[in-house]
C-alpha cells in the first residue's frame, strides 16, 4: 500500500443524500490541515449496503466501520484516528448481537452475505478504472478475446446455471446461444438497467458502485455473439448512475478497453447510454427496446423474441444489470464455481432490497436457497420496535406475499413461485402487525395501474377495477360477491395480459386474498380494518380514565379537533377529525384509542 | 420458396399447415372461429384485446392466437370452460369502458365489439362502468373522433402510422388514461391528417367516423327552392349493395341511380362522366409535358385528394408534377353549376349539388380552394360516402334489392368503360394510357386491357410504346407505398439522372377508391379484389371504353368548353396547389 491508511466515505446515492460528499470534502480539508494528507487517502466508493446506518465511513487496514456519520465528524476521526491511532467510539458500528465495536467481518448484517454482484461495491472508488482493474478487473474480458472460444463462453455461462436476475430467470446461456445461432447482422447487445420496483435500487447500486462490471459483461456477449454495439438503458432519475457510467465508458475507451481494436484483439465493440422517461412498463423488455428504437414504450407478442428479432428487428442479448455484473467472475472463476453456490436450480447469489419494517434496512446480497427468515432476522436484525412479523412481500408489485409459516422456505426462482410471490428483481418489503394487506394490495395495484402502458385491455381496464374494488372494501362499501369478482378479474388479466406487467399486477391482491382473506372479510362484514390503516373503517377516541390531560395530543392535532381542559380527560371530535393517527402514537399513556 | 408445412392439432384434429402461420389463420383452415377483437387482416397483429387466448398443451400460459405461430407439434385448444371465461371477462371489462348507448350509435347493428357481447351472450354488466370522459374531435370537415367510445385496439393507429405512413395520430396517456389523438394533443384538423378515413373504415367500434352528413341532404331534398342533383362516385357502385346484402363487387349502379331518384334528387350524374373528363384533360396535360416538353416530369395524378393533401403537406417541392386537373368529383360539381345551369336555365345558386363518395377526404376536397367555387358557387354542396348514403336508403323505406334498374340522366351521367375503372388502382393510368395512346398517335390502341397495372400489389410499373417513344408508368396505392416511389423520383432529380417513371398514378387507399375510408365496413384483400373485380367487369361490358370516344365529352368540348386545356377548362376544370404546414399549431 502506498498510503498508510485509507478512508473509504460512501458515495451511493442515499449516503450522499446525508451528506456524504460534504463528509468527503471535510475529510480532504481536515488531512490538509493535519499536515497528513499524503499518508491517507480519502476515497469515494459505490454503496456498502448497510444503507440503515449511513453515511458509512470505513478506514483501512484496520476495517474501522463508522456508521452514521455526519459532516463535522471528519475532524473527529482525523484528529483522533488517523493522527492518533486512536478509533471514535461513539461512531463504531455497535452489533446488538455482541454490544461490542464490531469490525465489518463481526456485523451480522454482512455474515451471512456473499457477495459477487456488490463485490466491488463500498471497495473500490466506481471513478477509478485502475481500481477495478486492480481488482481484476477486465481480466475476463481479456481471457474471452484470447484464450476462449465463443463456445466455450456459452458452455462455462451453461454450467454456471446463471439465470436472468430482471425476474423471470430465464438461463442466460440459452438466451446468448440463441442470439448467437441466428444468422443476421448487426447483432445488438443490451443492458436492462430501468429498474423501477418501488423500494428496490440493487441495479442502481450496482452501476454506482461498479460501473465497470457493466461495460465489462456486455463487451464479453458482444464478442460471444457477434456483436459490436451495446446500449444501456437506464432511468433518467438515476443521475449518478449515469454519471459514473459515463466516466466509466470514457475511462474504458482512453484505455482501449472499449471502442476500435480492443487490447490489439481486431474486436471493436462501442457502448451507448439511452435514458428512459420513468415509465415502469419499459423494465419489460420488448418496451424497452422499442423505447430505444424512439417508439412509445409499449410491449410487443412475443415471439419473436429479442434473441431472434429484437432491437430494429435484430437478434438483441438482452439482460438486466445484476445478470451482467455475474458474467465477469463466472468467467474468471469458472461455471463450475459459481454453480456451487446456491440451490439446484438456481445458482449463484441474488441482491435484495430489503426495507420496510425492518431494524438493518439496505441491500443484501446471499446465495440463493437462504431462507426468508435468515434474511429477515439474520442479516435484517428483525422487525422494528418489537412488533409481529406479518409477511414480506418479494418482487415488488410483480410480487405476492408470503406469511410466517413460509418464512423458512429457501429461495430460489420455483420456491416464490410456488407461494404466490415472485422473485422479481429483487425488492423485499417486509411488513408488521401494523401494515394493513388490503391497504398493502391497493398500493402495488395502484403502482401499476398508473403504470401500465394501456395498451392490453385486460390489464388497463382489469387494474383499474380491480382497485376500485379494493378501494371499496378499504371503505366498507364492498360485498362478498365483489371478492369473487375481483378473482375473476385477476385471473382473467394473469392469463389474458400481454405482459409480464399485466400478467404479475394481480398478484399483491391474489396473494393477499389467499392468505389474508380473513382480514378481507373483516373490512366487509364487520367493516373494520384490523391493522387500523384503512381510515374510513377506524375512529379515534380518548379513553376518560386513561387521560391524565397532558394535552400533548391536542397540540401535536393537525387539524386542532382535541380539546380538554389542562390535567382533565381530553375529547376528539369524530366529526373534524382526519384520522392521521398523530394523537395515537404521542400518547403515552394508551389513552388514545383506535377502532 | 418452399414453404415448410408442420404438423399440428387444433382440439385434438390433426393436420399440416405452413410454418409462421399464425393460430388464428390455422384454425380457420378447419372452421374454427377464435374471436377477436383487435385483430384485423389488414395489420400486423398487435395483440392488444386479449380476446383470442388459446391455450397450447404442455404450456401453463395462454397464447394470443392473432400473433403465435404455430410450431409443429403443437396442440392447439381453442375452447375450454375456463378459456372462455377468460375471454367473457374481458369483453366484460372492456364493457365496462364503453358507453352502453348502442342505439344511437352509428355502429349499432355493424360494431365489432356488439357482436362479440352478442356471441357471449352477455346479458348484464357485472363490473362498475368506468368511462373516461374526453371530448368528441370533430374539427376536421371529414371525420370526427369519439374518443370514449374507443376500445384501444390500436387499428386506427397502425393505419395511420403503418399502412398510411401519416402519423396524424399516436397513443396518448398511458393506464387506463390511455386515448387515441394527434400527437402534441391537437386538434385533428391541426394535425397532418389528410382525411382519407382509414381509421374510420378500420375501427371495429364509433369511435372513429365519417361525418355525417345526411341531415343536411335531407333539408335541401325537402326544400321546394332546391334543385337537387347527385353523383355518384365509380367506386360506390361495386359496395354500395354490401350494405344490402350483396356479395361485395356486385354492380349496382341502375339501382343506386333509381334509389337516388326515390330520393328526390332531380338530375342523376355520374361521377364517371367526370372521370372521363379528367380524362381528357389530364391526358392532354401529359402529352403537352410529354411529347411538347410544356411542364415537368413525371406528372402525377391528383385525383385524390387524400393524396393531394399528403403530397401538399410531405412533398411541397413536388408539386408542380401534379396534374393540375381536378378530381372528376369536382368536374362533375363544377359543370353541374355552369353547363348543366345552362342547359336547364336553373340559377346555379338553386342548384344543390350532393356527390356519394367513396371517401372522407372529398368531404375536404369540396372546400379545400378557392377553385372548387369555380361556377360562382359552391360547386359541390354535399358530399357522402357510400356508408351514409345506405343509411339514406334505408331511412327512405327504399326496397333496394327490388328497385328497378333506371340510367342517369345525360349527358352528365354518360361514361365509357375508363372512366368507370377511376375506381380500381390502376385504373386512372389505364383509362389515360388508352386516350393519351390516340392523343399522341392518332390512333387507337389495339388492346385496351392494360393488365400490368391493375391487381392490388402497392407498387405496379408498366411500359409502353408510343409514337416511338417509351412511356413508363407507375401505380401505387395505399399512402404508406408512396414514399419509395416519390423519394426515387426525388433522387434521379438531385442527381440529374433519367426519370424512373414519366406519369404516376397514386391513390390514398388501399386498391384505390374501391376500398375508400368511406366505403361499407370490413374491407379486407379478399373484399377489395371482389369490388375490383366488379370495377373491371363494368369497363369491360361498355360498348365505349375509350374516355375520348364518349359522345358526351365530345358534346361537352363542342358546346361549351372548346378543347381540352383551353381557357374555360382551366376556368373551370383545373386546379392549384399550395405547401401547407403538417401542424398548424
Amino acid at each position: 500500500m502506498a498510503f498508510k491508511s485509507y478512508v473509504l466515505v460512501c458515495g451511493g446515492t442515499a449516503c450522499q443524500s446525508s451528506k456524504s460528499e460534504e463528509i468527503y470534502k471535510n475529510f480532504i480539508t481536515e488531512l490538509e490541515a493535519a499536515g497528513i494528507k499524503d499518508d491517507v487517502q480519502v476515497v469515494k466508493t459505490g454503496c456498502f449496503g448497510f444503507c440503515e446506518k449511513g453515511p458509512i465511513v470505513k478506514v483501512l487496514p484496520d476495517e474501522s466501520f463508522y456508521v452514521e456519520v455526519k459532516p463535522t465528524d471528519a475532524k473527529e476521526i482525523v484528529a483522533e484516528h488517523l493522527v492518533k491511532g486512536r478509533q471514535v467510539k461513539r461512531l463504531l458500528y455497535q452489533g446488538e448481537e455482541t454490544k461490542k465495536h464490531a469490525k465489518v467481518e463481526d456485523i451480522a448484517f454482512y455474515q451471512k452475505q456473499f457477495r459477487i454482484v456488490l463485490r466491488n461495491c463500498g471497495v473500490i472508488n466506481p471513478e477509478d478504472i485502475n481500481e477495478y482493474i486492480a481488482r481484476d478487473g477486465y481480466a475476463a474480458l481479456e481471457k474471452v478475446l484470447f484464450e476462449m472460444t465463443p463456445d466455450q463462453v456459452i458452455n462455462e455461462l451453461k454450467v454456471s446455471g446463471l439465470r436472468g436476475r430482471g425476474g423471470a430467470g430465464f438461463p442466460t446461456w440459452l438466451k446468448w446461444n440463441f442470439t448467437k445461432q441466428v444468422n443476421d447482422s448487426p447483432k445488438y447487445i443490451v443492458c436492462n438497467a430501468d429498474e423501477g420496483d418501488p423500494g428496490a435500487y440493487m441495479d442502481r447500486s450496482t452501476i454506482e458502485g461498479d460501473p465497470h462490471s457493466i461495460l465489462e459483461a456486455m463487451m464479453i456477449a458482444g464478442k460471444t455473439i457477434g456483436s459490436n454495439k451495446g446500449y444501456i438503458y437506464i432511468r433518467a432519475e438515476y443521475p449518478l448512475a449515469i454519471h459514473r457510467l459515463e466516466v466509466a465508458i470514457k475511462q474504458a475507451k482512453e484505455l482501449g478497453l472499449l471502442g476500435k481494436d480492443i487490447l490489439g484483439s481486431g474486436f471493436d465493440f462501442d457502448i451507448e447510454l439511452r435514458l428512459g422517461a420513468g415509465a415502469f412498463v419499459c423494465g419489460e423488455e420488448t418496451a424497452l427496446l422499442a423505447s430505444i428504437e424512439g417508439e412509445r414504450g409499449m410491449p410487443k407478442p412475443r415471439p419473436p423474441f429479442p434473441a431472434v428479432k429484437g432491437l430494429w428487428q435484430k437478434p438483441t442479448v438482452i439482460n438486466n444489470v445484476e445478470t451482467w455484473a455475474n458474467i465477469p467472475v463466472i468467467i474468471l472463476r469458472g461455471g463450475a464455481w459459481f454453480a456451487n453456490i446456491g440451490t439446484e436450480k438456481s445458482k449463484g447469489t441474488k441482491v435484495f432490497a430489503l426495507t420496510g419494517k425492518i431494524r438493518n434496512s439496505g441491500l443484501v446480497e446471499v446465495p440463493m436457497g437462504t431462507t426468508l427468515r435468515e434474511i429477515i432476522y439474520d442479516i435484517g436484525g428483525g422487525i422494528i420496535n418489537g412488533k409481529k412479523f406479518k409477511a414480506v412481500q418479494t418482487g415488488g408489485p410483480s410480487g405476492g406475499v408470503i406469511t410466517a409459516e413460509y418464512l423458512d422456505t429457501p429461495i430460489d426462482y420455483e420456491n416464490l413461485q410456488k407461494l404466490g410471490s415472485i422473485m422479481g428483481s429483487g425488492g423485499m418489503i417486509v411488513m408488521d402487525e401494523d401494515d394493513c394487506m388490503v391497504d398493502i394490495a391497493k398500493f402495488y395495484l395502484g403502482f401499476t395501474v398508473d403504470e401500465s402502458c394501456g395498451k392490453c385491455a385486460p390489464c388497463r381496464v382489469g387494474g383499474r377495477q380491480l382497485l376500485n374494488y379494493l378501494d371499496k372494501i378499504s371503505k366498507g362499501k364492498a360485498t362478498r360477491d365483489d371478492i369473487t369478482k375481483m378473482r375473476q378479474i385477476g385471473n382473467a388479466m394473469k392469463r389474458a395480459s400481454l405482459c409480464g406487467l399485466g400478467q404479475t399486477a394481480p398478484n399483491p391482491v391474489l396473494s393477499t386474498l389467499t392468505y389474508f382473506e380473513k382480514e378481507y372479510l373483516a373490512h366487509i362484514d364487520d367493516r373494520t380494518c384490523p391493522a387500523g390503516k384503512c381510515k374510513d373503517l377506524i375512529t379515534y377516541s380518548i379513553l376518560p380514565e386513561k387521560c391524565i390531560g397532558c394535552g400533548l395530543c391536542a397540540r401535536r392535532c393537525p387539524v386542532n379537533c382535541i380539546t380538554g381542559e389542562k390535567r382533565q380527560p381530553h375529547v376528539i371530535d369524530k366529526s373534524a377529525c382526519i384520522k392521521c393517527g398523530e394523537c395515537y402514537s404521542v400518547c403515552k399513556f394508551g389513552a388514545v384509542m383506535r377502532k | 420458396m418452399n414453404a415448410k408445412t408442420v404438423s399440428i392439432k387444433v382440439n385434438g384434429m390433426p393436420f399440416f399447415v405452413h410454418e409462421g402461420t399464425t393460430v388464428l389463420e390455422a384454425a380457420k383452415l378447419v372452421n374454427v372461429k377464435i374471436p377477436t377483437l383487435c385483430y384485423h387482416p389488414d395489420l400486423p397483429a398487435w395483440a392488444a384485446c386479449g380476446i383470442c387466448v388459446v391455450k397450447v398443451e404442455g404450456s401453463p400460459k395462454m397464447f394470443r392466437a392473432c400473433s403465435t405461430p404455430v410450431e409443429d407439434g403443437m396442440s392447439i385448444i381453442t375452447h375450454d370452460p375456463e378459456i372462455v371465461e377468460v375471454r367473457r371477462t374481458v369483453i366484460e371489462l372492456i364493457l365496462s369502458t364503453h358507453p352502453n348507448d348502442c342505439l344511437q350509435c352509428l355502429r349499432n347493428q355493424n360494431c365489432e365489439l356488439q357482436r362479440l357481447a352478442a356471441e357471449f351472450g352477455i346479458r348484464e354488466m357485472p363490473f362498475e362502468y368506468n368511462i373516461n370522459q374526453i371530448p368528441v374531435d370533430d374539427s376536421t370537415t371529414s371525420l370526427i373522433l369519439n374518443p370514449e367510445k374507443c376500445v384501444k385496439c390500436g387499428r386506427c393507429v397502425k393505419v395511420c402510422q403503418g399502412m398510411q405512413n401519416v402519423w396524424a395520430i399516436e397513443f396518448l396517456g398511458r393506464g387506463d388514461s390511455t386515448r387515441i389523438a394527434p400527437a402534441g394533443d391537437v386538434l385533428l384538423a391541426e394535425s397532418p391528417c389528410i382525411k382519407c378515413g382509414q381509421c374510420s373504415a378500420h375501427c371495429p367500434v364509433g369511435a372513429i367516423y365519417e361525418k355525417d352528413e345526411t341531415q343536411k341532404v335531407w333539408k335541401a331534398l325537402q326544400d321546394p327552392t332546391k334543385h337537387c342533383v347527385v353523383q355518384i362516385a365509380p367506386a360506390v357502385r361495386v359496395a354500395l349493395g354490401e350494405a344490402f346484402g350483396l356479395e361485395p363487387g356486385t354492380l349496382v349502379t341502375n339501382k343506386a341511380y333509381a334509389a337516388l331518384r326515390r330520393l328526390g334528387f332531380k338530375g342523376i350524374f355520374d361521377t364517371n362522366f367526370g372521370a372521363d373528363l379528367t380524362i381528357m384533360e389530364e391526358g392532354s396535360e401529359f402529352v403537352e409535358r410529354f411529347v411538347h416538353g410544356k411542364g415537368d416530369l413525371p406528372l402525377i395524378t391528383s385525383c385524390c385528394p387524400a393524396w393531394v393533401d399528403y403530397l401538399e403537406k410531405y412533398y411541397h417541392d413536388l408539386i408542380p408534377l401534379f396534374s393540375t386537373a381536378k378530381s372528376p368529383q369536382a368536374m362533375v360539381g363544377a359543370l353541374s353549376k355552369t353547363y348543366y345551369a345552362d342547359k336547364s336555365g336553373i340559377d346555379c345558386k338553386n342548384i344543390f349539388m350532393v356527390s356519394i363518395m367513396p371517401c372522407t377526404a372529398k368531404k375536404y376536397e369540396i372546400v379545400r380552394s378557392e377553385s372548387m367555387y369555380s361556377s360562382g358557387c359552391q360547386d359541390i354542396d354535399v358530399s357522402i360516402t357510400t356508408r351514409e348514403l345506405s343509411r339514406m336508403i334505408k331511412s327512405a323505406g327504399i326496397d333496394f334489392l327490388n328497385l328497378p334498374d333506371e340510367d342517369a340522366d345525360a349527358p352528365l351521367g354518360i361514361y365509357t368503360g375508363a372512366g368507370t375503372i377511376f375506381g380500381a388502382t390502376g385504373g386512372v393510368m389505364e383509362a389515360a394510357l388508352r386516350t393519351a395512346y390516340f392523343l399522341v398517335t392518332g390512333q387507337e390502341l389495339k388492346n385496351v386491357d392494360l393488365e400490368d397495372v391493375r391487381g392490388i400489389e402497392g407498387i405496379k410499373e408498366a411500359r409502353i410504346r408510343m409514337a416511338g417513344k417509351e412511356v413508363r408508368v407507375a401505380v401505387a396505392h395505399q399512402m404508406g407505398n408512396i414514399e419509395q416511389v416519390l423519394d426515387m423520383v426525388r433522387e434521379a432529380k438531385a442527381k440529374g439522372k433519367e426519370l424512373p417513371w414519366h406519369f404516376i398514378e397514386v391513390m390514398a387507399c388501399r386498391g384505390g377508391c374501391i376500398g375508400g375510408g368511406g366505403q361499407p365496413y370490413g374491407a379486407t384483400d379478399e373484399i377489395r379484389k371482389k369490388r375490383i373485380a366488379g370495377m373491371y367487369k363494368d369497363d369491360s361490358t361498355q360498348k365505349i371504353r375509350c374516355s375520348h370516344q364518349n359522345p358526351a365529352i365530345k358534346q361537352l368540348y363542342a358546346e361549351f368548353l372548346g378543347k381540352p386545356l383551353s381557357h374555360k377548362s382551366h376556368e373551370l376544370l383545373h386546379t392549384k396547389y399550395t405547401p401547407r404546414p403538417l401542424y398548424t399549431r
